[in-house]
């Protein structure tokens, strides 16, 4: 008590010094697993695609790269087929697509709108909490889980023949959209949450309705953040197996589907079907197929990154 | 704590004021909305959950003047502001008593519609709150909500004009709101108050984050704009306060309450030149002459 006030004080300069780098560094490790295991990951599924007879030598960049693509473009080209050569994902490909837009058109409404409710429109209680806590746990629910779900309520509609949908496209993406569904509202309240009360506050000064506010200031600025949580969603639907193994999509079709009510297989679902046959030509092709899978992903969450860069620069929320 | 006389209404006012005659008790007699008070509260309370941070204040803001608020921090001079265009209905537990009029009518009834009330007494915030759109967006966005159809472009030539930032931004309207500097950005933000042609403006320490130049200008624009709207001023400068206003309301924090809570009160409201010449409260004049608060 009585020593002088100064001596009170133990700056630990060492210590606070090293702690900076040392937390960096570790910071830095934990990026590095994340980027090895992923580039390892796609160089071994290349290498895979490439082990072919007569290829060239791993250096020659230039020849390996126009024989990938040519590999690439005759699977996209292709349809399922018993023999190697002739073997592709055309089918699977047009079926995920239409996948995509289908849960798209039914998941990002629907998504959106429940998470607007949550948090603009409904009154701050105890059954908000209720629906609150059940989206997040939907949100961990096993996707074979969604599968059993959409087998029952839109293949066979519980047994009604005349609601049923069977295994055709609308029957897949409904099922997928559900799946989904709680990955969108959760990101959607999030970005929601982050628009500041002064920008609402300002807008209601002026005389704006609740909506108005909402459509032309909290949607806008939150727009960045509902279309990343949406594209989350979206890639996770189109990779997506388990539950389009339950709901029909595993019969090997050999013509494209004509509508939405059609029948459908899907890129995963095919990919698994070659990966299951034992010779090592169809393990090529499986990770031929793969490959364009990670592709259609890459550039679904280059066109979010593109409209997001996009939007911000015109209106700097 | 008795009301003030009755305040000195403008010379433009049809009736004149009674003076010496004693303030007309809580229930006003009803005058016609031209010459009474454009806004009112009486006996006015208001709680945050269950702490009160204002307690029975009553105050009648005369038209075409300017209103100023001064007191320490914590004295609920925002709480104020923030009754009379009902964006405490904002704040979640925020709960008010007593009467609160607008021309005559009440306004916490709940057939009152919030939204319209908004649009006739316009409010700058005390940190400048641009939206994140342009400069032009900015004023235009509360015109067209609210169904402005005459030309777009001349009111936001005009409002930017009265707001004394139209030389600055006039070559860059298309660029955002967000790109001024802070000073510019609350002229925006009053030039986007003025754009809804309000009633009354409410303005919370506008000048706080401005610099000397940029406060004259507002003050100028205040001057200017006391013919056609009523303007409520919060400051911490008294000598704004005395520049500017007409009346002064000094709100104080009550201190011998039982429960420790300081609760804002209405000290003293009366003529800005008697209040700062002649002030009837002690805690008043040692609030002005900077010995509290
Ligand atoms: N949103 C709120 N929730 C709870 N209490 C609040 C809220 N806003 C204000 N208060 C309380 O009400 C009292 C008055 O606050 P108010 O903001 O009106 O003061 P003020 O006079 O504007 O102060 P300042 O000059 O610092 O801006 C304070 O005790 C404050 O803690
Ligand atoms: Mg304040």
């Amino acid at each position: 008590m009585s020593r002088p006030a100064s001596s009170l004080y133990e700056p630990h300069r060492r210590i606070r010094v090293l702690a900076g780098p040392v937390f960096g560094a570790a910071c830095f490790l934990a990026t590095l697993t994340g980027v090895v295991v992923l580039s390892v990951l796609l160089g071994s599924i290349i290498a895979t695609v490439l082990h072919r007879p007569g290829v060239h030598p791993w250096y020659d960049v230039a020849s390996n790269t126009r024989d990938l693509y040519e590999f690439l473009k005759a699977l996209v080209t292709r349809v399922r087929s018993r023999d190697p050569a002739l073997a592709g994902f055309r089918i699977g490909i047009v079926g995920s697509l239409w996948l995509l837009v289908l849960v798209a058109v039914f998941a990002i409404p629907v998504g959106i709108g429940a998470a607007v409710f949550l948090e603009e429109y409904a009154p701050p209680g105890r059954l908000r909490r209720v629906i609150q806590t059940n989206i997040a746990n939907l949100a961990g629910v096993p996707s074979i889980v969604y599968g059993i779900l959409g087998l029952a309520l839109f293949v066979r509609a519980f047994g009604l023949n005349r609601l049923a949908l069977g295994p055709t496209l609308w029957a897949g993406g409904l099922t997928l959209g559900l799946l989904i569904l709680p990955v969108i509202v959760i990101a959607t309240q999030e970005a929601l949450r982050t628009v500041p009360s002064s920008l609402r506050q300002a807008a209601l000064a002026l005389g704006a309705t609740h909506w108005q506010v909402i459509r032309d200031h909290v949607l806008p600025v939150a727009l960045p953040g509902i279309l990343t949580g949406t594209i989350l969603g979206l890639s996770r639907a189109i990779g997506e197996t388990a539950p389009l193994l339950m709901v029909g999509a595993a019969g090997s079709i050999l013509r494209l589907p004509r509508g939405p009510g059609d029948r459908y297989t899907a890129l995963p679902v095919e990919i698994y079907n070659y990966a299951k046959e034992p010779s090592a030509e169809f393990s090529t092709i499986a990770a031929g197929g793969i490959l364009i899978l990670v592709v259609l992903l890459l550039s679904m969450n280059a066109v979010a990154i593109f409209i997001r860069n996009r939007y911000s620069r015109s209106v700097r929320g | 704590m008795s009301l003030p006389e009755i305040p000195v209404v403008s010379a433009s006012s049809k009736v004149p004021a009674p003076s010496g005659v004693p303030a007309p008790s809580p229930a006003p007699a009803p005058v016609p909305p031209e010459a009474g008070p454009v806004l009112a509260a009486y006996h006015l309370s208001v709680w945050y959950g269950t702490s009160l941070a204002l307690k029975d204040v009553t105050i009648e803001i005369p038209r075409n003047q300017i209103t100023a608020l001064i007191g320490p921090s914590g004295c609920g001079k925002s709480t104020l502001l923030r009754c009379f265009n009902r964006m405490n209905d904002l704040i979640p537990g925020a709960r008010t008593e007593g009467v609160i009029l607008c021309d005559g009518k009440e306004i916490t009834s709940p057939d009152t519609d919030p939204v319209a009330l908004r649009r006739r007494i316009g409010m700058v915030f005390q940190k400048p709150n641009p939206f994140p759109k342009s400069i032009h967006e900015n004023v235009a966005w509360g015109a067209r909500i609210n169904g402005y159809r005459g030309n777009m472009d001349d009111l936001v030539e005009r409002s930017l004009r009265r707001a004394a930032l139209w030389d600055e931004v006039k070559d860059k309207l298309h660029r955002s709101g967000m790109d001024l500097s802070g000073g510019q950005q609350q002229r925006l933000c009053i030039a986007r108050t003025l754009a809804v042609e309000p009633e009354v403006i409410l303005m919370d320490e506008p000048c706080s984050a401005l610099d000397p130049i940029s406060t004259a200008r507002v003050e100028d624009l205040m001057d200017d704009l006391k013919s056609e709207y009523t303007i409520v001023i919060v400051t911490h400068n008294m000598q704004q306060a005395r520049r500017v206003s007409d009346m002064t309301a000094c709100l104080m924090l009550d201190e011998d309450s039982r429960d420790k809570n300081r609760i804002g009160v209405i000290a003293e409201f009366s003529s800005t030149d008697l209040l700062f010449t002649n002030p009837k409260d002690p805690r008043t004049e040692a609030y002005i002459t900077g010995r509290i608060g």
